[in-house]
């Protein structure tokens, strides 16, 4: 059972270098690797949904599925991995998304197509480490590791400005992680000197006591880290030139499943590590998150360029990630797992849809397109459909998702929640704008263009009807995720114990079960 | 001298006489395979007494030398590399040299430089110290103008004459300074006097300053870095890895051995000034290294703030200093030789192959040449799953271990401006091809040429030695903690 979860990372990698050789036999056989290898993944991660009984993954202290094997001794690193119902949630999304990346690739890459299905699937491999490492060197390792594939991938089948916008990418989050690296080791240095040895363990790290100071500077490392990959102000600005620049299947990677990377280090890491410190500094995180989001909105509106509005959108939905995290109630917390998905979904539709516009006039630029809708209807009616999902219209996921982490959060901080929601407004504003400009008014195209083919086609209808069923019955993502967010706000309501070295029980921690919604 | 005493220095002594051998053997015949073949059995040979020495040590081989586990594990790595750059030279000789004459010595030069570099890693005294410099250096300068039918060469031989020359008068005027306040050569007793008097005196300081600035010299370390660049360009590709690995490793031997002996650590002015140097190699190699069109001089550049990252490890102090900085030595001579190997194994005749513009798209012609350069690219920038992130966490957890935090920030920051200009040689070897066919130098391109088996099976076992470092690194750092605890075990002792 413990293989199972290697497995889930070493099948994509392992099927990287075949779809590299594939590429001998023909063009095909390397997508349809990298198809059945996230599939397989898919389908493998589905079978551990199926199974383990959720409510006992609860994350701290207690994994669903759980794998230890000694690495490096000397530095007390091992190969630990473990399961709950967040990094569950989160391994599907990659692997439905690595799916759809695929997809939107089929016709969007024709050279190199080999080694770019390589370095896909090393990326996913790598996501997938990050969301089940939980020995701090494991996870920095795959942190770091999947960096390179999608660098390479931006900077090798990008658009025009692909080499500044990969090397902008590469640096920023580099920066960012040699922080996060430094705070690592420094905590596994205060461990020697309170045990006697070194440990870079999640479990062993979590009941660290530190001076407030100490605790400070190192949650400053932890929490900057994260956000720089999330990404909020002002540490966003790699995203508008890297999302537009990369291809759509990498666009899609980047925007559904890296930036989720850096919000599930928040959730994992840095909000249960530095309970404290975390409780002072929640208004300012909030207020960055708000200001993510108005931020990402008002630029959006200004966006001629597709691509770019659909980025600048997507940095203001991350900032409802940020706002919800940091406001500890357990709405909230709900909401930004529930954000972690629709957006992944909505923001993917949206991708896939610039990207099949880009293929069919090679521009990007709105101002150059207009009544599209009569030309080509399926592109229109889907790019309504996710604009629709994507501005949270009621009984769309991203809805559930917004409006629960805004419910959530006016209780603690009411003003920022506020400036906040006005987010949502503006949202309507540039999805709005963004349908009236590119399928509505004047044609301007006389040529016949194709519409969508039918295996595009139906991969939106896919994610649709995901966003409509997850709109309407969350259910199953919110039950899964509930034994995590409740030992959540269980370590920020305890933050006196949690600094005491007591490994938190299983036992204790549902002890006050909320009412699932 | 005993038989004991001879035992444990079998690998100085076995090496010394294949010298001779080989010197003989080119003056019977010369066989440009035959040699090299032979100098590779040398160190192969040498390698191999250095397990059966380790039973016999430490022991100090009259005040001169001291053989101890450290020495051993330093030896290994010059062996290994020498081995490597033979490898990588053979080829390389062979296109160069197409009249086939007088090969054969650069071989024997190659032997009495490493020679050079195994007593100083034995050395506990400034004249064997001075000895096993001096050799390295001659040595060197001789192998810098080997390919004698180009212009470079020789001129970068004349610069580092010079350099080894202003070398070697700072060191020995600042061996004089020591000896005049100590009254000893050895490391040992030079330490002593400080630890006897309250005040330092001021002339024992200016002393070891000035031994650190002959050392700074050759290993390059910013601002006495100015030969660095100049020399690495216009040596032959194979002797450029050399310097950068061999006599730069060996001298970090001596430089960690003469640091710990003398207790240079403790002085609260000495330390600041190394820090200083750490922090300007860092900061002049990195920055400088992003201007450069030329692939030896970025990596040139680079080498200088590598040095700088070494130096931060290097002042933690105590056993995982020992610890980072013998493990960065081992990562930066594969990495290095890694990357200078590719320049080795892809230049011609015409000249090497050091321009931006002759690595554009290599990936798609030659993919596993063009992987290799990558993969010590991302190793020499610390991407994990290679040595090279080790390295650096090693370095890393060193400053942090000794609370160095300002120094700890400055190598964060410089690895990331590092991290710029090895991802543009990155993403220039996955570029689109040139319209033209040839470069500006005229090499052709689309020609793609062998690189030698030998330099192909070097590059083999470096690229393995970079993962297999970056994935299991944990048998690697117990030989080094078994190895560097001897260090400091004998450091502590009485004289």
């Amino acid at each position: 059972m413990p293989m199972t979860l290697w497995l889930l990372i070493l099948i994509p990698m392992l099927a990287a270098p075949l779809s590299w050789m594939g590429q001998q036999w023909s063009r095909h056989a390397a997508r349809w690797i990298a198809l059945g290898a996230l599939s397989l993944d898919f389908l493998l991660a589905l079978v551990l949904w199926s199974q383990g009984p959720p409510g006992s993954a609860s994350g701290h202290g207690s994994w669903l599925v759980e794998s230890q094997t000694s690495w490096i001794p000397r530095w007390g690193i091992s190969l630990h991995l473990g399961l709950d119902g967040l990094s569950l949630v989160l391994i599907l999304l990659t692997a439905f998304l690595g799916i759809i990346a695929i997809i939107a690739s089929w016709t969007d890459i024709q050279n190199r197509v080999g080694f770019f299905h390589c370095n896909v699937l090393l990326a996913l491999g790598g996501v997938i480490g990050v969301f089940l490492a939980i020995d701090l060197i494991l996870f920095f390792f795959f942190w770091e590791f999947m960096l390179v594939p999608i660098y390479l991938l931006i900077a090798v089948w990008g658009h025009a400005n692909r080499r500044y916008a990969s090397f902008k990418f590469f640096l920023f989050t580099q920066a960012g992680s040699l922080l996060l690296l430094v705070a690592m080791i420094t905590m596994a240095f205060l461990h020697q000197q309170a045990t006697g040895r070194p440990s870079f363990d999640y479990a062993d790290l979590m009941g660290l006591t530190l001076t407030r100071e100490m605790a400070w500077w190192l949650a400053l490392a932890f929490f900057i880290a994260f956000v720089v990959k999330l990404p909020a102000p002002p540490f966003h600005t790699w995203l508008p030139d890297t999302y537009t620049e990369a291809p759509t299947g990498v666009s899609i990677i980047l925007a559904g499943l890296l930036a989720k990377t850096g919000a599930y280090g928040l959730l994992r890491y840095t909000v249960p590590m530095f309970p404290e410190i975390m409780s002072e500094f929640a208004p300012f995180a909030m207020g960055l998150g708000a200001a993510g989001i108005l931020y990402g909105a008002v630029l959006a509106c200004s966006q001629t360029d597709l691509k770019r509005l659909i980025a600048y959108s997507s940095l203001s939905h991350m900032g409802f990630i940020l706002l919800g995290a940091f406001a500890m109630t357990e709405l909230a917390l709900q909401g930004v797992v529930m954000q972690l998905v629709a957006h992944g979904l909505s923001t993917g539709g949206l991708f896939l849809l610039a990207g099949a516009l880009y293929e069919r006039f090679q521009t990007r630029d709105m101002r150059q397109m207009g009544g599209l809708w009569k030309v080509i209807p399926r592109v229109a009616s889907m790019a309504l459909f996710f604009a629709c999902a994507s501005l949270g219209l009621p009984g769309l996921a991203n809805f559930i998702g917004e409006f629960l982490v805004l419910f959530g959060s006016y209780s603690v901080q009411p003003i920022i929640t506020i400036l906040a929601s006005i987010g949502m407004v503006m949202a309507a504003i540039y999805s709005l704008g963004m349908m009236q400009r590119t399928f509505f008014g004047q044609l301007r195209e006389t040529r016949s263009i194709p519409d969508l083919s039918n295996v595009a086609f139906g991969t939106l209808l896919l994610m649709a009807v995901l966003q409509v069923w997850l709109g309407l019955y969350p259910r199953p993502v919110l039950a899964t995720t509930k034994p995590v967010v409740d030992a959540l706000i269980q370590s920020a309501s305890l933050p006196a114990q949690a600094s005491h070295s007591v490994p938190v029980m299983p036992s204790t921690l549902f002890t006050s079960q909320a009412n699932t919604p | 001298m005993s038989l004991q005493d001879l035992i444990v220095l079998t690998p100085i002594l076995n090496l010394g006489i294949f010298c001779l051998v080989t010197m003989l053997a080119i003056a019977f015949r010369r066989n440009h395979a035959r040699i090299a073949a032979f100098a590779f059995v040398a160190c192969l040979l040498t390698l191999a007494t250095l397990p059966w020495v380790a039973s016999a040590t430490p022991r100090a081989v009259t005040a001169l030398l001291i053989v101890d586990r450290y020495a051993l594990l330093y030896m290994g790595i010059v062996l290994c590399t020498t081995m490597m750059v033979i490898g990588l030279s053979y080829h390389y000789l062979h296109i160069q040299f197409r009249e086939r004459d007088g090969i054969e010595e650069y071989y024997l030069l190659l032997l009495l430089a490493t020679f050079g570099g195994l007593v100083l890693t034995v050395s506990v005294h400034f004249v064997s110290f001075f000895l096993g410099l001096e050799l390295l250096g001659l040595s060197l300068c001789s192998l810098i103008g080997y390919v004698r039918t180009r212009r470079h060469p020789m001129e970068a031989a004349v610069k580092y004459l010079l350099l080894s020359i202003s070398a070697s008068a700072i060191l020995l005027f600042g061996m004089a300074l020591l000896y005049f306040e100590s009254g000893s050569m050895t490391f040992r007793g030079v330490g002593m006097v400080v630890k006897q008097v309250q005040a330092v005196p001021g002339l024992w300081l200016g002393g070891v300053v000035l031994v650190f600035i002959g050392i700074a010299l050759k290993l390059g370390l910013a601002p006495f870095h100015m030969w660095i660049p100049d020399v690495y360009q216009g040596a032959p590709a194979p002797i450029t890895a050399y310097i950068a690995t061999v006599s730069k490793g060996a001298l970090v031997a001596l430089l960690l051995r003469f640091v710990t002996d003398i207790g240079a650590l403790e002085l609260p002015s000495l330390v600041h000034l190394f820090s200083l140097l750490a922090v300007v190699s860092m900061v002049v190699g990195n920055v400088l290294a992003l201007f450069q069109q030329n692939v030896k001089r970025l990596l040139a550049y680079s080498s200088i703030a590598h040095l700088g990252y070494l130096l931060v490890a290097l002042l933690a102090g105590g056993p995982t200093a020992a610890e980072a900085v013998t493990f960065y030595v081992i990562v930066y001579c594969a990495m290095t030789l890694g990357s200078f190997g590719v320049v080795t194994a892809y230049s011609r005749e015409a000249g090497d192959a050091e321009q931006f513009e002759d690595y554009r798209g290599l990936f798609w012609t030659r993919p596993w040449l063009a992987a290799m350069l990558a993969l010590s690219l991302l190793s020499l920038a610390g991407i994990p799953v290679t040595a090279g992130f080790i390295g650096k966490f090693y370095a890393i957890a060193a400053g942090v271990d000794a609370g160095l935090w300002w120094l700890v920030l400055a190598l964060i920051g410089n690895s990331v401006v590092s991290l710029y200009y090895y991802l543009r040689l990155v993403v220039t070897l996955f570029g689109d091809k040139p319209a033209s066919a040839t470069t500006p130098q005229g090499l052709a391109i689309e020609s793609p040429q062998t690189s030698g088996w030998m330099a192909i099976c070097s590059l083999g076992l470096v690229a393995s030695i970079i993962l297999i470092i970056g994935i299991y690194p944990e048998p690697l750092m117990e030989l080094i903690r078994t190895s560097v605890s001897n260090l400091l075990m004998v450091a502590q002792q009485k004289p």
